[in-house]
């Protein structure tokens, strides 16, 4: 288990500093999310982005009915993880802070489950 | 376990620095990452709680709420979407125009960034006055006359709009005392942990307002 | 690093940087500073809530008034509840301890963030003054109970407004020292120094950081949105603008029940780190008690329900809670077993702090055992809001974390002053505030169960002689802590000069003097075996000198700076 924790971080630093090349930087490693991305990348990213708000827009338009919320949060939920995955680098992440944000969602989830546990039977 | 293994196991990238005796300030970029991210959680979390509010009332008073969201002016609320995806577009170029060594462009990035934030917030003002205006607001004579459906939207739409304002606030000031460091070369093409982070919360709020949109704009 | 040198020869209560004196303190971002500065604010405000809490007790001597008026009363079990939980249960062993010997543990020079960890140590003192200066402005001192569930929060005419404000600085501290170990356990434990090489108490702090950064947020927002429906009237919680106070309740034990386990995380983390030491025996079942820890952190989070099972839930939620809340039995019992295991065969040492662990497990099995019938949806309707409630968790609260943080003072004051104690006194003390203990609060278990509610100033004359009972018990519990401090006091100012490990503890902190140098190593070390190994070297305090045996490439950068 322990081995499992540790070379868990350690395969993603060292996929890392394979990455990262001795020629990218003076002192390779010193810096562990140097990931070059590409400008037209974002630029797709953006697009993706505000085509989804459109989207969106545009289906609040139309009557649903109970549905109206799961496709807005369903595309919600889509837009973070396209910033997450990209913006925000979770992509280049270690394996580590994926660990970290999946345990922060499922607490938060369980909050969601176990209140509504009260109040859906009322 | 053997034992090799164990020692090589250690972070390889720890560059340290003994700037003075007491502080043992060294750098390290992972751990200031990991920090930003633990952080990022507890804001989450903070408006987590909201979120359930606004879940548990929406779902004890759907009608209130579908009467309320009705009221609110969704364009407004799109202009400002849009607003807010650029700017977190711009942070995200100016991190990689910083790692290229191209300081100019990523300040550039920067200033736009702050006029998409101070646009989102003068939008927000004028979206706000409206309302105020028209007698919505907690105690208002407007409001006194709402179902408490709609009484408990409008106090969740003031209190998490203006929560996320005030993080916009924030991520504007943390965002120009990155540019004062880059201006200075304290950061520079290898050293960006800090804009790294800047951008970081900067996406988190956006993040925030991707939700908040549908919620209180679009779903009625 | 020509103060290198300097810092490596004298310890950290001598060494003298570029500010001497006070200022040498308060602006010092050396952990063993903060947590000493820690350790002086808890003590004081341990001191003001255990004054409230005799208070209370003299109050409920006679039926009647006795020395204060009902509205008094109201407010002295608030704050000593609000002083007690935000401003001693909580920060105590984590803000005291977990500074002063978590970066030791792991072979650290410091924290990872040094000047986070005093900015922490300012919001603390700020929260703390809040919290004092709320008891003698505004309307008076809050009367709603720490929990301060609405509507009455809303509506009372007290400085409620406040303390609020003061427990939500002191969440946002605790939040900043919580990240702050994270990434120190993640970043900087020293070369070998892998997760299941790591002290147990490092293991406690681990999971108290996870749960300090991940619920207490939930109580931040949900205190400001108190603070706002206060001042400017917007409609959340209050019914009568269609709020539902219940998810009050919801909110806010989602973040204090894993508080709950914030407070005892770290304590269960110290019995883990003298039991070995005194049993001169490796622990039992190091693994499973690590990973109980984090698991009674996650199930902490699945449980808050229990504490409203009369407010009015749904039945569904109700028996939904009780099934969870029996799962934490679990992972307690293994710590509880593991430990009674790890003194079996073992070469006992009696000394002062294995009699507080003693007492400690002896006297959080109680309150555990008695949490079942709180847990349990029929027995907890007949029991709640009665004194049966106060028992369980002073037993677990007081009598687990309380008596642990004794413990912890006793096993770690010699590295922490570098002086000795006098051990006759202490185990006596010791023997004196477990008796008093229990005199105090066992009545409350029967009072309890024959119906004496909490909360109240005035009660039947039935229940007289059980009252009497335990205000003397609670004079027994104070004249032990006095003499206990007393003690320590003494040892303090006169006592002989201890040495580098005085108990036999094998973790890295004895491998280093007492008190520790300024910078903790002059180089860090190397590790090469578990924590509590009593008959082999399990770490090479000089890699430089000694050179480790491992081929090729040992020297990591981490050495390299420290050289």
């Amino acid at each position: 288990m322990s081995e499992q924790i540790h070379t868990g971080e350690m395969t993603a630093g060292q996929a890392h500093a394979a990455a990262h090349g001795e020629a990218e930087h003076s002192h390779a490693g010193a810096h562990a999310g140097g990931h070059m991305v590409g400008y037209g990348t974002y630029f797709m990213v953006w697009l993706g982005l505000v085509a989804l708000t459109a989207v969106t827009v545009t289906i609040a338009g139309i009557q649903l009915g109970s549905l109206t919320l799961l496709t807005a949060m369903l595309i919600a939920s889509v837009k973070t993880a396209l910033v997450g995955y990209h913006f925000m680098h979770i992509k280049y992440d270690n394996k580590i802070i994926k660990v970290f944000i999946l345990v922060c969602l499922v607490i938060f989830l369980t909050f969601w489950i176990l209140t509504f546990s009260d109040l859906s039977f009322r | 376990m053997t034992e090799h293994s164990e020692v090589l196991n250690q972070p390889e990238a720890e560059v340290q620095e003994h700037t003075h005796a007491e502080g043992h300030v060294h750098r390290d970029d992972e751990g200031s990452k990991m920090a930003m991210w633990l952080f990022l959680f507890t804001e989450l979390l903070l408006f987590g709680g909201l979120f359930l509010l606004y879940g548990a009332y929406r779902f004890e008073y759907a009608d209130g709420f579908k009467v309320a969201a009705a009221e609110m002016n969704s364009f407004i609320g799109a202009v400002n979407t849009i607003i807010l995806l650029t700017s977190s577009l711009s942070v995200a170029l100016s991190i990689a125009a910083m790692q290229r060594s191209h300081k100019k462009l990523a300040l550039g990035m920067l200033w736009f960034t702050i006029l998409c934030g101070i646009a989102f917030l003068i939008n927000k003002y004028f979206e706000w006055s409206h309302e105020i205006h028209n007698g919505v607001y907690p105690g208002g004579p407007a409001l006194e006359n709402m179902s408490n459906g709609e009484i408990l939207y409008f106090g969740l739409y003031y209190v998490m709009t203006g929560l996320h304002g005030l993080h916009v606030i924030i991520g504007l000031i943390f965002i120009g005392f990155i540019m004062v460091f880059i201006a200075r070369d304290k950061i520079t093409s290898t050293n960006f942990q800090k804009l790294e982070n800047a951008g970081l919360y900067w996406h988190l709020v956006d993040v925030i307002w991707i939700f908040l949109f549908p919620l209180f704009y679009l779903l009625h | 690093m020509a103060n290198g040198t300097l810092a490596k020869d004298v310890s950290y209560l001598e060494y003298e940087g570029k500010h001497k004196g006070l200022a040498g303190w308060l602006l010092s971002v050396d952990h063993k500073r903060i947590g000493l500065m820690y350790l002086m604010g808890i003590m004081i405000f341990f001191f003001v809530a255990m004054t409230l809490g005799v208070l209370m007790r003299l109050e409920m001597l006679s039926p009647g008034e006795t020395i204060m008026k009902p509205a008094t009363y109201n407010s002295v079990f608030t704050l000593h509840g609000v002083i007690m939980v935000f401003l001693f249960i909580i920060p105590a062993i984590p803000a005291v301890f977990g500074n002063f010997m978590l970066p030791i543990q792991i072979g650290a020079k410091d924290v990872a963030f040094p000047r986070l960890n005093l900015f922490s140590w300012y919001l603390y003192m700020i929260g703390a003054i809040l919290a004092i200066v709320s008891l003698f402005t505004g309307g008076g001192a809050a009367d709603t109970g720490w929990t301060f569930y609405v509507p009455y929060s809303i509506r009372s005419a007290q400085n409620v407004s406040m303390t609020t404000l003061a427990a939500f600085v002191l969440g946002f501290s605790s939040i900043v020292t919580g990240l702050n170990f994270v990434v120190t356990i993640h970043r900087l434990r020293a070369p070998g120094m892998t997760w299941f090489r790591m002290p147990l108490f490092v293991w406690g702090l681990y999971a108290t950081s996870w749960i300090q950064v991940l619920a207490t947020p939930v109580i931040g927002i949900t205190l400001a949105l108190i603070m706002l429906e206060r001042f400017m009237g917007i409609g959340v919680f209050d019914p009568a603008l269609g709020g539902d106070p219940i998810l009050y309740q919801h909110l806010f034990w989602i973040y204090s029940h894993p508080a709950v386990y914030i407070m005892i995380l770290p304590a269960m983390g110290v019995v883990s780190e003298i039991l070995p030491t005194f049993a001169r025996k490796d622990i039992f079942g190091y693994k499973q008690i690590a990973i109980s820890s984090l698991g009674i952190a996650l199930i902490g989070y699945l449980v808050w329900g229990h504490h409203m099972f009369v407010s009015g839930m749904s039945d569904t939620s109700r028996i939904v809670f009780s099934l969870l809340t029996f799962l934490v039995a679990i992972p307690t019992g293994v710590k509880i077993f593991n430990w009674v295991a790890t003194l079996y065969k073992g070469s006992i040492k009696f000394s002062a702090p294995l009699y507080y662990v003693l007492g400690f497990i002896f006297i959080f099995s109680i309150g555990g055992l008695t949490g079942l019938v709180l847990g349990a949806l029929a027995t907890d309707i007949h029991v709640t809001d009665t004194y049966f409630v106060v028992a369980h968790f002073h037993y677990v609260m007081f009598g687990g974390m309380g008596i642990m943080f004794f413990a912890t003072m006793h096993y770690w004051f010699p590295k922490l002053f570098g002086k000795m104690y006098n051990e006759k006194i202490a185990i006596i003390a010791c023997t004196v505030i477990i008796v008093g203990f229990n005199v105090l609060y066992f009545p409350f278990f029967i009072m309890g169960y024959m119906g004496m509610p909490r909360r109240y100033y005035d009660y039947l004359p039935q229940f007289q002689g059980w009252h009497i009972l335990s205000t003397i018990g609670s004079w027994i519990l104070v004249s032990g802590i006095v003499f206990m401090f007393g003690n320590l006091l003494y040892a303090l100012l006169k006592g002989p000069k201890a040495p580098m490990n005085p108990w036999g503890g094998t973790t890295l902190e004895w491998k280093v003097p007492s008190p520790p140098p300024l910078e903790n190593f002059d180089e860090i070390p190397v590790v090469t075996g578990g924590p509590y190994v009593h008959d082999k070297q399990t770490y090479i305090m000089h890699p430089g000198k000694e050179g480790i045996k491992a081929n090729g490439g040992t020297k990591t950068v981490n050495q390299e700076a420290a050289l």
